[in-house]
């Protein structure tokens, strides 16, 4: 999805401006011509601040393209790019994905964000009466961002967020994904499994009918060792080590990077890899 | 040109106190710049890249205080990487070396390391106030050496920073002989305070008036504090957690009884909702309240507070207050000047804690209000046009709709005309942020009529370069730009590469300004950083300039390319 924002509905681009009705074509181009040529009689134009809103068809159609309800489905597609602030997508179940995996949005501190977060964890304070919406929107908090490891977050290399580099063997282009965004090993390879390996429209998926196909194939969990693939990181003595060893607080504290790695590139990672290879012949055919 | 001796003149320029004044009035003839070179005291920096710092000391030998900015605006949301830059320890070895009489230092998005604030500490003998906003990279070590080294301290101010708590006793390094605490802000502090080190220094510390404490200082041991200072003029309290029924609670009821001179309040870091009528005895004198770090108070306990507050002018508060609740504040705070209201729940979903309605209720309410920030999730043209009409002081208008392309949901109308009505109506705007679905219309209003606008940021608006270059043709004052995930390409960024010169900063992330765009705009500008932050090495360098670029910073400066770059910094 090549082209910048892509906001659905203004997909249109400069065309939506001009494309509508001719009154109000003529009204947008009355106004462009004076402010050019004089600005300082901008007080005397009357750009219908204040008007109808909503009213008037003629309004209406100028705007129509960008009138379509917008969804929150076609928010991450509206982020569109590799490089875009989507890359740090990570699609949680059925919910609407949208808000939470753009970086950097909505835009609080990230001290002020952090400590929501911790809020949403800790303990309520005693007889407070939570209604159940609090209760179920502290629970998404609990989900989408920081959890009981925020502690050790604090020293590690990698700021506030636990943004690392993700890439995968095969293709040159990296993602990356929020650690602070899990809670154990599990999510951390569901999300990769469907950041790298998935079948749902994204935005690397475009074009790649065929390879997906492929790729849900070759979809199965990382952490086991029944993959193609297996998933390694880098920790902070530059050794490559398997994911899943260690305890997961301890795991964040030491990780640098992840790699997902061809499982027959991925020998000698350790002891506990042989054995799962052992485990893995074993398996009765 | 002088009728008067130098002398006459320099007492003269001490009323003149601004930033932008004393710039001025420097600028009259030689005789004037000389003399007020050697009189400027407060040396305001806005951007720590700018200038270097044995650049200021040459200019201004005496200076005493020192305002430093370091990271774009943009790092507060993650946006700009952890290592890029805004070190303060070679200004701390260079005003050392030089044996500047520092007093003052207050810092914003800057790293500050345990070795500077040591070297700091030993290197000022009158240094008196430290004031550290947004910053990182230090941790308790560093403020042991503030307290134990300073020794006429008067302002220790920690607002928002990611301190490293190393569990030591750093307070009980300030030395008995410390007794000129003014101010003492330890709120973002996570790790474990000596409790009776820190009363003892509050009871030592007569002039004490401001004081924020952390969460970890709970309720019994506020009591304590309070009863060594009641003079206290602002106060953020730790933990609010108490059984209602208890002694300790009833003591710290009677405590803030006696604490007649309390005008700001904030804190609640954790806080038990029905301890909250403690306070209500204090309410009416309060001009300032700060809860928006006040976890799952109900609505109601928030009305119930605000309704006692009838001074306010400054109220920051969450979402949960709910637009009823902002109704009660538009009828009960009379005096409000300045509201933020933050999301409670950031990534919630439907929840509709406060909409429009809160906003249309403030605005008739509040007739003095000049300054909001306001996450909501959802906003109306009818709404921004009525806000219009009741408000026009606005000098500062932050709305952020936690959906950013939002349409006005009743028209399904871009937010064009509601936000053009705010830049018109209000002609002292200097501060303005935008969201919600907006067309490149917005931007030509607010190149018409936003004539005092010194900062503007977009997120997810436009169609076209035209956007920007209504904006930058129009904005004269403009300073500060920031865009984010913006169709604005090359034609926009080139078309005036002057104007750059006469802002601060700009930058632009996730827009359509490619690579070849970004170095024919840093050619032949010596006064101008064009920065490229190249994470994952999106960007090959050598080859095609038709790439965009995924972030760039670009800042006038008077000493060239920094430095102090890291590797995924480029400078072109």
């Amino acid at each position: 999805m090549q082209g910048g924002l892509c906001l659905v509905g203004v997909g249109g681009g400069g065309g939506g401006g001009k494309g509508g009705g001719s009154a109000n074509e003529s009204t947008v181009s009355k106004v462009e011509k004076d402010y050019d040529h004089h600005p300082a009689e901008s007080d005397e134009l009357e750009l219908g601040l204040g008007l109808s809103l909503g009213g008037g068809k003629s309004k209406g159609s100028a705007w129509g393209e960008c009138g379509r309800i917008l969804t929150a489905k076609d928010f991450p597609s509206a982020v569109s790019g590799t490089k875009r602030a989507a890359d740090s997508v990570s699609h949680e179940g059925g919910s609407p994905p949208s808000i939470s995996q753009v970086v950097g949005w909505p835009p609080i501190r990230a001290y002020r964000m952090n400590s929501l977060v911790n809020q949403a964890k800790a303990p309520r304070s005693e007889e407070e009466k939570v209604g159940s919406e609090k209760e179920k929107s502290k629970d998404n908090l609990k989900k989408k961002i920081c959890n009981g490891n925020k502690t050790n977050n604090m020293f590690n290399e990698k700021g506030h967020l636990g943004f690392v580099k993700v890439n995968i063997d095969g293709l040159p282009i990296g993602r990356k994904v929020d650690l602070n965004a899990h809670a154990c090993y599990e999510t951390l390879a569901q999300t990769l499994e469907e950041m790298f390996f998935s079948s749902t429209p994204t935005i690397n998926s475009i074009g790649s009918g065929a390879e997906k196909k492929d790729s849900a194939a070759k979809t199965s969990k990382l952490l086991d060792g029944s993959s193609e693939f297996v998933l390694t990181y880098e920790d902070k003595e530059g050794d490559w080590m398997l994911v899943g060893d260690v305890p997961w607080g301890m795991f964040l504290c030491s990780v640098k990077r992840l790699r997902i790695m061809r499982t027959s590139e991925a020998n000698g990672l350790g002891p506990i890899f042989q054995e799962r290879n052992e485990k893995q012949k074993a398996k009765p055919v | 040109m002088n009728y008067f001796p130098d002398e006459v003149i320099e007492h003269v320029f001490g009323f003149i106190t601004s930033h932008k004044e004393r710039n001025a009035v420097s600028l009259v003839c030689k005789s004037w710049y000389k003399i007020e070179r050697m009189s400027r005291q407060r040396v305001f920096i806005g951007n720590c890249y700018a200038i270097s710092p044995e650049g200021v000391i040459a200019r201004f030998p005496e200076l005493k205080s020192l305002t430093l900015k370091g990271k774009p605006h943009f790092a507060d949301f993650n946006l700009v990487p952890h290592d890029w830059g805004g070190i303060l320890y070679p200004w701390i070895e260079a005003f050392a070396k030089s044996r500047v009489g520092l007093e003052e230092l207050r810092l914003k998005r800057m790293v500050v390391s345990d070795e500077s604030l040591e070297l700091l500490s030993k290197s000022f003998v009158n240094f008196k106030a430290l004031v550290l906003v947004s910053c990182e990279g230090f941790s308790t070590d560093g403020l042991a050496a503030v307290a134990a080294n300073c020794r006429f301290l008067r302002e220790l101010d920690l607002q928002e920073n990611e301190v490293e708590d190393h569990r030591g006793h750093w307070i009980s390094r300030f030395p008995e002989s410390c007794t000129s605490l003014v101010s003492l802000n330890l709120a973002c502090l996570k790790g474990e305070i000596n409790l009776s080190a820190l009363e003892r220094l509050v009871a030592r510390s007569p002039n004490l008036k401001s004081l924020r404490l952390s969460r970890a200082v709970p309720l019994d041991a506020l009591q304590k504090i309070l009863m060594r200072a009641p003079q206290l003029v602002d106060l953020g309290t730790g933990s609010f957690v108490h059984d209602p029924a208890s002694d300790a609670y009833n003591k710290l009821k009677a405590t803030i009884l006696k604490c007649k001179s309390i005008k700001s309040l904030s804190g609640f870091l954790e806080v038990a909702p029905r301890c909250l009528s403690a306070i209500h005895p204090i309410c009416h004198n309060l001009t300032s309240l700060n809860l928006s770090y006040a976890p799952g108070i109900h609505g109601n306990d928030l009305i119930k507070l605000i309704q006692h507050c009838r001074k306010l002018e400054r109220l920051w508060i969450l979402d949960c207050i709910g637009d009823k609740g902002l109704g009660i504040v538009a009828s009960t705070c009379k005096e409000l000047q300045e509201l933020r209201v933050f999301p409670s729940d950031p990534y919630g979903v439907g929840n509709a804690a406060v909409t429009e309605e809160g906003l249309v209720a403030i605005s008739a309410g509040c007739p003095k209000l000049h300054s909001l920030l306001y996450f909501c999730q959802q906003m109306t043209n009818a709404a921004l046009i009525t806000v219009a009409k009741n408000c026009s002081n606005f000098t500062r208008f932050r709305l952020c709709i936690l959906d950013p392309i939002r349409p006005d949901p009743v028209t399904m109308q871009p937010l064009d005309e509601g936000f053009g009505a705010i830049v018109q109506s209000c002609k002292r705007l200097r501060r303005l942020s935008l969201s919600g679905l907006l067309t490149d219309r917005v931007f030509l209003y607010i190149g018409m009529y936003a004539e005092q606008l010194e900062m503007l940021s977009i997120a997810f608006a436009g169609d076209s370069d035209k956007g920007m270059l209504y904006v930058l043709n129009g904005c004269k004052k403009l300073r500060k730009l920031e865009i984010r995930d913006s169709p604005f390409g090359d034609t926009a960024l080139l078309m005036d590469v002057g104007k750059y010169e006469t802002m601060r900063s700009l930058w632009m992330s996730s827009c359509e300004v490619t690579l070849g765009g970004c170095k024919t705009l840093a050619k032949n500008r010596p006064m101008l950083n064009v920065e490229i932050i190249n994470e994952d090495d999106q960007i090959d360098f050598s080859s095609d300039d038709r790439q965009k670029v995924g972030k760039m910073y670009l800042y006038r400066t008077l000493v060239g390319p920094r430095k102090d770059a890291p590797e995924f910094v480029w400078t072109l």
